[in-house]
């Protein structure tokens, strides 16, 4: 089994995010660059995934991103912690806030000779303006492709998935391999990688690097950025209890949540 | 090999209607004998595996005395101490997948009474290590230890916020990197006092003293990361070194006499651990470092604060260190408290639970104890009568506070010793 | 290049979702704009009546076994024979789990510009603007395509429901059934069955609502309250520390440091002060309504909604509107 696992890094969402002086950007350079989650979950069900395939010899994960940040080493390596086999990056002038388009191009360009059974990717990433690498890369590879996915088992040429739909309703599809999922959550936690561990990877981990080509560009232009309504305290609901309730009923059909 | 009573084995047991021994006839009821039982019973594999590891020696060397026993404070909501823990694993039960092995907060009491020097302070650490490697973690400690690699703070707050509680102080609290010229203390302000809102009062009113005695001080703002210790203890050695290199570097940058620290967690570990990896600078913990300024400080203290006062000496400063005095003269120059001790006090002090990973380890804990440490030991300080419950260690103010409420000891107020002093100076 | 606007419609388990009728609401509006048609397209087996429940100016659907349930190859490729052959100005699809599969996967097939995650679409002249939220969302970003036509993914909820259903009475559009442009027997995607969701543990962490209780509560006696309210809702009930410490909930409801992680679509924060190690735990959510007698208590410092009633008053009084 030759499962590849392409990542994105993404700023971090806990730390304040600012928008650059012309209103168009984030402050890419002021923010911290994590691993997108997803694609944490993606890392976690490959490696799953290749235990339980049994033919630990010829099984093997492979990670690999665009280098956005100058820093994707250290995810690489935490990568390898957690039970990767192979890391590579693709470098070259791509800075940070790299678009969709141009990472999923980037990333079925370095992949496509790899000869991949299953492509498992993060499902989505909170910085795809211009959607999601996994379909793309599925489309640049002629590969189908299942989102949304909560548990994969491989076996004989086949994949059988589960994907997720609202409200918790599971639909099971069988895929002939090659394929390309979009791994929503991993049917087990992510492990945790000691630092220990990860400073020990550090020191002899060999991570391939590839150079890339020219950007695609994402396909359309942000002529603004802004925040939401800036939060900082509740807005006040004054009213008896049926009338609060009346407009917490309102929110919950706005979002579309109500049966 | 089955464990407890399974050990007697009907095979094994000895039963003589008559006995007769070198010619006399001893028969009675107290025929009936369990043949001896050898250790070798036991498979030792896991005592061994434990004793194996650098740090882990000397659990081998207990010889069962239960001196700990008596003094171990999860023994009191629980089934714990070295000695019990020793006999399970000889007994073939696995510390590295064991429950038993994240209870013990390292708080040390057992080592002080311990004849043959049975440290748990080591044997946890690498235990723990071996079981974070091999991914037994529980979670909440899991997510601790990700956001601290992630964001330097275990509170998984934004590293760029870290110094964000400065605008709350109401006085000047000077950044070391904008003041750009040496400074006599370096306030290392720690995680929870930055992030924590009862950690952040503690801090403010550290802030205002002090400017009140007019110190030269500065602090590195988000520069500033977790000390990292506890982590090191709840077997995260990795990050701690992580850490450790990071505010090394940073200690480096800037020229300063002494450095302060808010918390006994990060005292412990710039006096006993950052050495060994080559810092070098002489650090007090902010208790210390004011009763050196007590004579000015005395006569700031005008409003008196009538109220029986007790204190709860944090393991880190008191057993760890060896510094119970400090605190009691700052609560003794504070006019009209009456200072009442707690049955378990200075040496012998319980501990909140919160060290060695326990802050982190909350629902674990109170999953295999009767009752969280913080609430036994509000129960005890509600039980002396006492107004207040003072601390003087970040991790304390939270998990106290909460304690009282859950206990229904609502009335029993918690306070760090800086907002009591903070607050008879502000009359 | 047209000027008609065409609206994947979804449906699942006989039911076509509200994001079909949202979509459809909204690109009648741009359609009369650019003074094209509104289209949807619905694939199924045995559909014609959910067809004709659209409320487009015109509606196309596929009627063949095949595709008698969601099929992310099948629809994708389909899509992508219907947007050659009619190349309307603005293709609508749902940032659902089934639009996911099939957006970004166009995008590249056909070269089109692809803006998701978009709640807000405007004309302004003739250029489209598009606004997306994302990073988590943090940030609202507008955008305008390169060209003439394009897709876009939208969110659930971002529009009304109401315009995009068809009148009850005379259904004024025009309901087409067309062949599959693609062929469907030689898929390497294939449907195997639906699993409905376990009943009992519930994962908390799953849910899009989430009726959190706190001490404010009272007593044990009324959580039954709560569970009412979340069975209304088709939810379940979430929790700070003392209520599962009291053994009232599971520990599993357990929201917080010391409990889950939680990021619903709405957290419904009753009688729960907002201590730190609580706010830990649900931050993330989308949209936090609070509900607390105290009106300092820190929860409205991270809730965008408060309200300062009794909630042991409002529990029952909520519960009564959702059950309608
Ligand atoms: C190490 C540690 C870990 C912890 N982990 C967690 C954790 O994971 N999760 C967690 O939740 N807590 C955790 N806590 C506990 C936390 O500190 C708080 O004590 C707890 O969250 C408080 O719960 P509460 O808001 O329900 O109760 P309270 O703080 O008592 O708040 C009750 C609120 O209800 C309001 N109220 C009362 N009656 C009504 C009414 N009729 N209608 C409306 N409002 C009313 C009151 O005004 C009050 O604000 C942890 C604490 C520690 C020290
Ligand atoms: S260090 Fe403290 S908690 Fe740990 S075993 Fe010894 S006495 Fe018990
Ligand atoms: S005090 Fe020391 S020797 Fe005695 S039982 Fe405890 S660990 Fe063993």
């Amino acid at each position: 089994m030759n499962i590849i696992v392409p990542i994105k890094q993404i700023p971090n969402l806990t730390d304040e995010l600012e928008i650059n002086s012309d209103g168009t950007n984030l402050d890419h350079d002021a923010l911290q660059y994590v691993l997108n989650e997803f694609d944490e979950h993606a890392i976690e069900e490959a490696v799953l995934t290749k235990e339980s395939a049994g033919d630990a010899v010829r099984s093997a994960v492979t990670v690999i991103g665009v280098d956005t940040t100058g820093e994707l080493d250290s995810v690489l390596h935490t990568a390898l912690a957690k039970g990767a086999d192979k890391v590579a990056k693709i470098s070259g002038d791509f800075p940070r806030g790299t678009d969709s388009h141009t990472q999923a191009k980037l990333i079925a360009d370095a992949i496509k000779n790899m000869s991949p059974d299953i492509v498992m990717t993060g499902v989505q990433a909170a910085d795809d303006r211009d959607g999601q690498i996994g379909p793309m890369i599925a489309a640049h590879l002629g590969l189908p492709y299942v989102g949304v996915v909560t548990s994969v088992a491989a076996k004989d040429g086949k994949a059988v998935v589960h994907k997720e739909y609202a409200g918790g309703v599971m639909a099971e599809f069988e895929v002939t391999l090659p394929m390309v999922v979009g791994v929503q959550a991993a049917h087990q936690p992510p492990r945790y990688a000691p630092v220990s561990k990860i400073r020990q990877i550090a020191k002899t981990a060999k991570v391939d690097d590839i150079s890339g080509g020219d950007p695609v560009g994402s396909g359309s232009n942000v002529r603004k950025m802004f925040k939401p309504e800036s939060a900082g305290h509740a807005e006040m609901w004054d009213g008896d209890p049926a009338e609060v309730a009346e407009k917490i009923v309102g929110m919950i059909r706005e979002k579309g949540l109500l049966k | 090999m089955a464990v407890g009573l399974d050990k007697i084995e009907p095979g094994k047991i000895i039963e003589k209607e008559h006995l007769i021994v070198e010619g006399m006839d001893i028969s009675g009821h107290w025929n009936r004998m369990f043949e001896q039982r050898v250790i070798w019973d036991y498979d030792v594999d896991k005592l061994e595996k434990v004793a194996a590891l650098p740090g882990g020696e000397s659990l081998n060397w207990c010889y069962g005395c239960a001196k700990c026993t008596a003094v171990c404070p999860v023994d009191i909501v629980g089934d714990y101490s070295p000695r019990k823990i020793h006999r399970k694993t000889q007994m073939g039960i696995d510390l590295f997948s064991s429950p038993d092995l994240w209870l013990c907060t390292t708080c040390m009491n057992c080592l002080r009474v311990c004849p043959k020097e049975v440290n748990m302070i080591n044997i946890m650490p690498a235990v723990r290590e071996q079981a974070v490697l091999e991914g037994y973690v529980p979670a909440e400690l899991q997510k601790a230890f990700e956001d601290t690699a992630k964001h330097g703070n275990p509170l998984g707050q934004p590293q760029r916020k870290r110094a964000d509680w400065i605008k709350k102080a109401g006085v000047p609290v000077p950044i070391i990197k904008d003041l750009k010229r040496p400074v006599d203390i370096l306030w290392y302000v720690g995680s929870y006092p930055s992030y924590h809102p009862r950690g952040i009062d503690a801090a403010s009113a550290a802030a205002r003293i002090f400017n009140a005695l007019g110190i030269d001080f500065g602090i590195l703002g988000i520069e500033e990361k977790d000390d990292g210790d506890s982590q090191r203890l709840a077997g995260e050695k990795g990050l701690f070194e992580m850490l450790a290199e990071e505010n090394i570097a940073t200690f480096g940058k800037y020229e300063f006499n002494r450095m302060v620290v808010t918390g006994p967690h990060e005292f412990n570990a710039f006096k006993n651990e950052y050495p060994k990896l080559g810092a070098d600078f002489k650090v007090f913990h902010y208790t210390r470092f004011l009763v050196e300024h007590l004579d000015k400080l005395k006569p700031l203290l005008k409003k008196p604060i009538n109220l029986k006062v007790t204190f709860h000496d944090p393991c880190y400063l008191g057993r760890h260190n060896g510094e119970y005095e400090a605190p009691r003269e700052l609560l003794r120059a504070i006019p009209g408290i009456e200072l009442v001790e707690m049955g378990r006090c200075r040496e012998n002090g319980y501990c909140c639970g919160g060290g060695g990973g326990g802050m982190w380890l909350d629902s674990f804990s109170k999953e295999h104890t009767t009752m969280r440490l913080s609430e036994r030991r509000v129960r005890e300080a509600a039980e002396y009568g006492a107004d207040v419950l003072a601390v003087c260690c970040p991790f304390e103010v939270s998990r106290f506070e909460d304690a009282a409420k859950s206990t229904g000891n609502d009335k029993l107020m918690v306070k760090d010793i800086l907002e009591l002093l903070d607050e008879s100076m502000r009359g | 290049m047209g000027n008609d606007i065409l609206v994947l419609a979804e449906h699942l388990n006989g039911k076509v979702s509200d994001i079909s009728f949202e979509m459809i609401g909204k690109a009648k509006e741009l359609a009369q704009k650019f003074g094209g048609k509104a289209i949807a397209i619905l694939m199924g087996s045995g559909v014609k009546s959910l067809a004709e429940s659209l409320g487009a100016d015109s509606v196309l659907y596929v009627d063949d076994p095949a595709l008698a349930q969601f099929n992310p190859e099948a629809y994708s490729r389909a899509l992508a024979a219907v947007i050659k052959d009619r190349a309307p100005r603005v293709v609508m699809i749902g940032n659902t789990s089934m639009g996911m599969d099939v957006g970004a996967w166009l995008s590249v097939s056909t070269e089109l510009p692809l803006i998701a995650y978009v709640n807000g679409l405007a004309i302004e002249g003739s250029t489209l603007v598009a606004t997306s939220q994302i990073y988590g969302g943090k940030i609202q970003a507008e955008a305008i395509p390169n060209g003439e036509s394009c897709l876009v993914s939208c969110l659930a909820g971002a529009f009304p429901v109401g315009a995009g259903l068809a009148p009850a009475l005379v259904p004024a559009q025009s309901v087409e059934q067309i062949a599959s442009p693609v062929p469907l027997n030689d898929l390497k995607v294939k449907f195997i069955k639906l699993i409905e969701p376990e009943k009992g543990d519930v994962d908390i962490t799953q849910q899009p609502i989430l009726v959190s209780i706190g001490r404010g509560i009272g007593g044990q006696e009324n959580i039954e309250l709560a569970q009412e309210l979340a069975s209304a809702l088709g939810c379940a009930v979430s929790s700070s520390r003392p209520i599962t410490d009291a053994g009232w909930l599971p520990k599993t409801r357990q929201v917080g440091k010391s409990g889950l992680t939680v990021k619903p679509k709405i957290y419904l924060a009753l009688g729960i002060s907002g201590a730190p190690e609580h706010l830990e735990g649900m931050r993330g959510a989308e949209l936090i309504i609070a509900v607390n007698t105290d009106a300092k208590a820190p929860i409205f410092d991270v809730a965008h909604y408060g309200a300062t009633c009794d909630m042991l008053d409002l529990i029952p009084a909520l519960t009564e509107k959702i059950k309608g």
